[in-house]
């Protein structure tokens, strides 16, 4: 215990480009790429089966069959299958990033389609009655109606990435997930645990940042 | 692929079993735990945002997280089995919690009413009547907590508790891709086959949903 | 002024939902669409903001076919108002109010200000208007739905079941408001129901629909009831016709004087003035009926407890309904009849008011 706090209070471990503050940069930096990559891929096709009603049998499909795949042999098989392909630098980071992206498209979708689904017939057909197009319709009440449901899908894709690119570490790419690898290999459990550490404290303040945006953003009238 | 599973048949079958053992067993103590405690969360408002966000919290701390810190707080080896049933059983209380809170408090309201009016008491009244009538829903939620499970144990194949996940990590080391496509059909398998027991268990539970014939 | 020219409308799976629709919806009245679920009215009443087109015929305002026109703007242009209210639940209940005129580009603040007004129109607290929908009971959601209606002077007002979800006593202040505001107002409105009560009451003509979107008969409420044109229009009116048709005609019944006495005064006050009558009047200071009693059962003096309450009261003009109801209802048998600030006139028998319906009838 005390060793852990040694390790994570003594300077010379955050600097450096194997320093705790790089490494924390590399995380966010995957996690956010691979989220917003998910985001763009995933809001779209959400709102439109939400909105049409139309695809949904294939995204949940989809989405659960995703989910039961594990993610540690996601990772390993798209890797290689993917890096002999690549031949950059980015041979280990780019199929990271790919399975990072897959992991994290079926919550959002879905939160997107179900938030959508869920929004008051009367008021989407009150808005459609008073001359609001489609596109109104979707992007004043539909959207802002939905978006309880797609923060939460939203959140728990980020905690899956966070997670996961803690994992990808094994595939020797960057991030706080080194750490954890490079201690085990090292028989180092100081460095271990105080990495453990701080991707736990990482995945709860990036759930704390979203919580706090979504009640930024969410109107005061959606909350219950 | 299929000539390298002929050949580590034995094996495979043996880490499935391990497997299903990890994963397996949290969900049925997850199970025990969580309903008293959802039951809790259900009865008294207060404790219940207090209760959803501890468990809300927990499932936010990633797998791996868990797997190297909890030796720090059970005293246990690093390879002891026992931290992953017990990080295993924390995810599956985390999520059953709620659903089981959900599960009691979307039963409807006349049920409830009719019950305390024929003389139910307080007891017989969860027992006989708003359990079962929850089933569906924690069914549900203990079918995500399955899948999840299988999914999850396989990452501790990385700090070498053995296990499906094993295969994955020995593929990755040797660039081999079969076990890997093995290890990861037998745990999507696996899953299949949690699910397909907790359908079944519940279509037993549950007879009055069923169709009649 | 809307016409419906053989309107119909046929579903993908062959259904008709409505069959050669044909009416005219006058301009400033209210027109009902009343009948049971499946008669087509709610489709009928869709296809006038175009939410439905026709299959054939066509559906025309001011003389324009609607279908010629683009659907957003016909639809800024006419009120809409439907049975869950669709409230906006992300936005509060001014910003709901002000959504079409915020569309039809006026600035924030006027359209801010106007709603507010509205708001106090439809009988709504204005401190209310920072609230978010889900913070209303059921009726005042209803009358957000109104006001957001209403917000851009629209000339035509279609409301679809606007009171069906509410309790029977705020349906009624419901409605009672609606028709304040519509005698302000004089809105083309096109109201569907399912509620004959609410039809005769609110309608100045009711289209009675039958299942399978045939028009069954187009009327006014008092034809309605004393000339249903058929078994199926008989039928749905329901019983107590003849004496619900009562509520559409109005006759001039004299009222006769009535001994009175003041609640408070003695009881040996009150015996005095009965002259041996079975039943005494009573008036609060305002001369205001409150109640009869029996003066031969008094205390010592005429007190609140002592009063018999059944009997209705009816205004000075009222239909003959509230007149004949007001005497069938007191115990003396004498109806009592008030001005409009509630004081007595006199009171009147049920033979008067017969006698009025019997002259009506032969005149």
């Amino acid at each position: 215990m005390i060793d852990v706090w040694t390790w994570l209070t003594s300077g010379a471990n955050w600097v450096g480009t194997d320093g705790i503050w790089h490494r924390l940069v590399q995380h966010l930096e995957y996690s956010a790429s691979s989220l917003a990559i998910a985001a763009l891929i995933a809001i779209p096709l959400g709102l439109w089966i939400g909105h049409t009603g139309r695809g949904r049998v294939v995204a949940v499909s989809l989405a659960n069959g995703i989910r039961s795949i594990p993610s540690l042999g996601l990772l390993f098989i798209v890797l290689l299958i993917l890096a002999p392909h690549i031949h950059s630098g980015d041979a280990f980071l780019i199929p990271s990033i790919v399975v990072l992206v897959v992991l994290a498209i079926p919550p959002i979708l879905a939160g997107a389609y179900a938030g959508v689904e869920q929004v008051d017939p009367a008021a989407r057909d009150a808005g459609r009655g008073m001359g609001l197009t489609a596109w109104q319709v979707l992007w004043r009440i539909e959207v802002p109606c939905a978006l309880p449901l797609m923060f939460g899908g939203f959140r728990s894709a980020a905690l899956q990435v966070v997670a996961t690119a803690t994992i990808a570490a094994t595939v020797s790419v960057g991030g706080l997930g080194r750490f954890l690898i490079d201690g085990l290999a090292y028989r180092d459990y100081s460095m271990m645990a105080g990495g453990a550490l701080l991707v736990g404290l990482l995945a709860i303040s990036v759930d704390a940042v979203l919580a706090g945006v979504q009640r930024l953003v969410v109107s005061p009238g959606l909350r219950s | 692929m299929i000539g390298w599973f002929l050949d580590n048949a034995p094996r495979v079958w043996s880490l499935t079993l391990t497997h299903a053992w990890l994963s397996g067993v949290p969900l049925v103590i997850g199970l025990a735990i969580a309903l008293p405690l959802g039951w809790m969360a259900h009865r008294l408002p207060r404790l219940r945002l207090t209760i959803i966000a501890l468990a809300g919290a927990l499932y936010t701390v990633p797998s791996l997280v868990l797997f190297i810190l909890l030796p720090l707080i059970l005293g246990t080896q690093i390879l002891d089995p026992i931290n992953v049933v017990v990080a295993m059983t924390l995810y599956t209380v985390a999520l059953l919690v709620r659903t089981v809170s959900d599960g009691l408090a979307a039963v409807p309201d006349e049920v409830r009413l009719a019950a305390v009016a024929m003389g139910f008491g307080r007891w017989r009244r969860l027992v006989g009547v708003e359990l079962p009538l929850a089933v569906p829903v924690i069914s549900a939620g203990l079918r995500v907590a399955a899948v999840s499970n299988v999914s999850i144990v396989s990452v501790a194949a990385l700090i070498g508790v053995v296990q499906l996940g094993s295969l994955l990590t020995e593929g990755f080391q040797l660039l081999y891709l079969p076990p890997i496509l093995v290890g990861t059909i037998a745990c999507i398998l696996l899953a299949l086959i949690f699910d397909l027991v907790i359908v079944v268990l519940t279509r037993l539970a549950t007879p009055w949903l069923r169709r009649a014939a | 002024m809307i016409v419906f020219d053989r309107a119909t409308v046929v579903y993908p799976d062959q259904t008709v939902a409505v069959d050669q629709l044909s009416l005219t919806v006058p301009a400033g009245q209210v027109t009902v669409f009343v009948g049971p679920s499946g008669c087509g009215k709610t489709t009928s009443l869709r296809m006038i903001n175009k939410m439905i087109v026709p299959t054939s015929g066509r559906v025309l305002i001011d003389g324009v076919d609607v279908a010629k026109q683009d659907a957003a703007s016909l639809r800024r242009g006419i009120g809409y108002v439907i049975q869950q209210a669709g409230l906006f639940p992300l936005r509060s209940v001014v910003d709901n109010v002000a959504t079409v005129p915020l569309l039809l580009g006026v600035g924030r603040r006027r359209a801010r200000a106007d709603s507010m007004a509205l708001l106090e129109r439809v009988g709504l607290d204005p401190s209310l208007a920072r609230r978010y929908p889900n913070q209303l009971s059921g009726g005042q959601q209803q009358r957000v739905g109104v006001a957001r209606a209403l917000a851009a002077d629209p000339p035509i007002l279609l409301m679809d079941e606007p009171f069906s979800a509410v309790d029977p006593i705020v349906r009624q202040q419901l409605q009672d408001d609606l028709l304040r505001l519509q005698a302000d107002l004089g809105k083309t409105i096109v109201f569907v129901t399912h509620d004959i009560d609410e039809a005769l009451r609110i309608g100045d003509q009711v289209a009675v629909m039958r299942t399978g979107g045939h028009l069954a008969q187009l009327a006014s409420p008092a034809d309605l009831l004393s000339d249903p044109a058929d078994e199926f229009v008989a039928e749905f009116v329901g019983r107590d016709r003849g004496y619900r048709a009562l509520g559409f005609v109005s006759g001039e019944v004299v009222t006769r004087p009535e001994t009175t006495i003041t609640l408070g005064s003695s009881g040996e006050a009150a015996r005095r003035v009965a002259h041996g009558a079975d039943w005494l009047l009573v008036l609060d200071a305002d001369r205001r009926p409150v109640g009869w009693v029996r003066p031969d059962r008094l205390g010592a003096k005429v007190n609140a407890s002592d009063l018999n309450r059944s009997g209705t009261l009816a205004h000075d003009g009222a239909p003959l309904r509230a007149l004949l109801d007001a005497a069938l209802s007191s115990p003396s048998g004498r109806g009592v009849v008030v001005d409009a600030a509630g004081a007595l006139l006199g009171t009147v028998n049920a033979g008067d008011v017969v006698a009025v319906i019997e002259r009506e009838r032969s005149a």
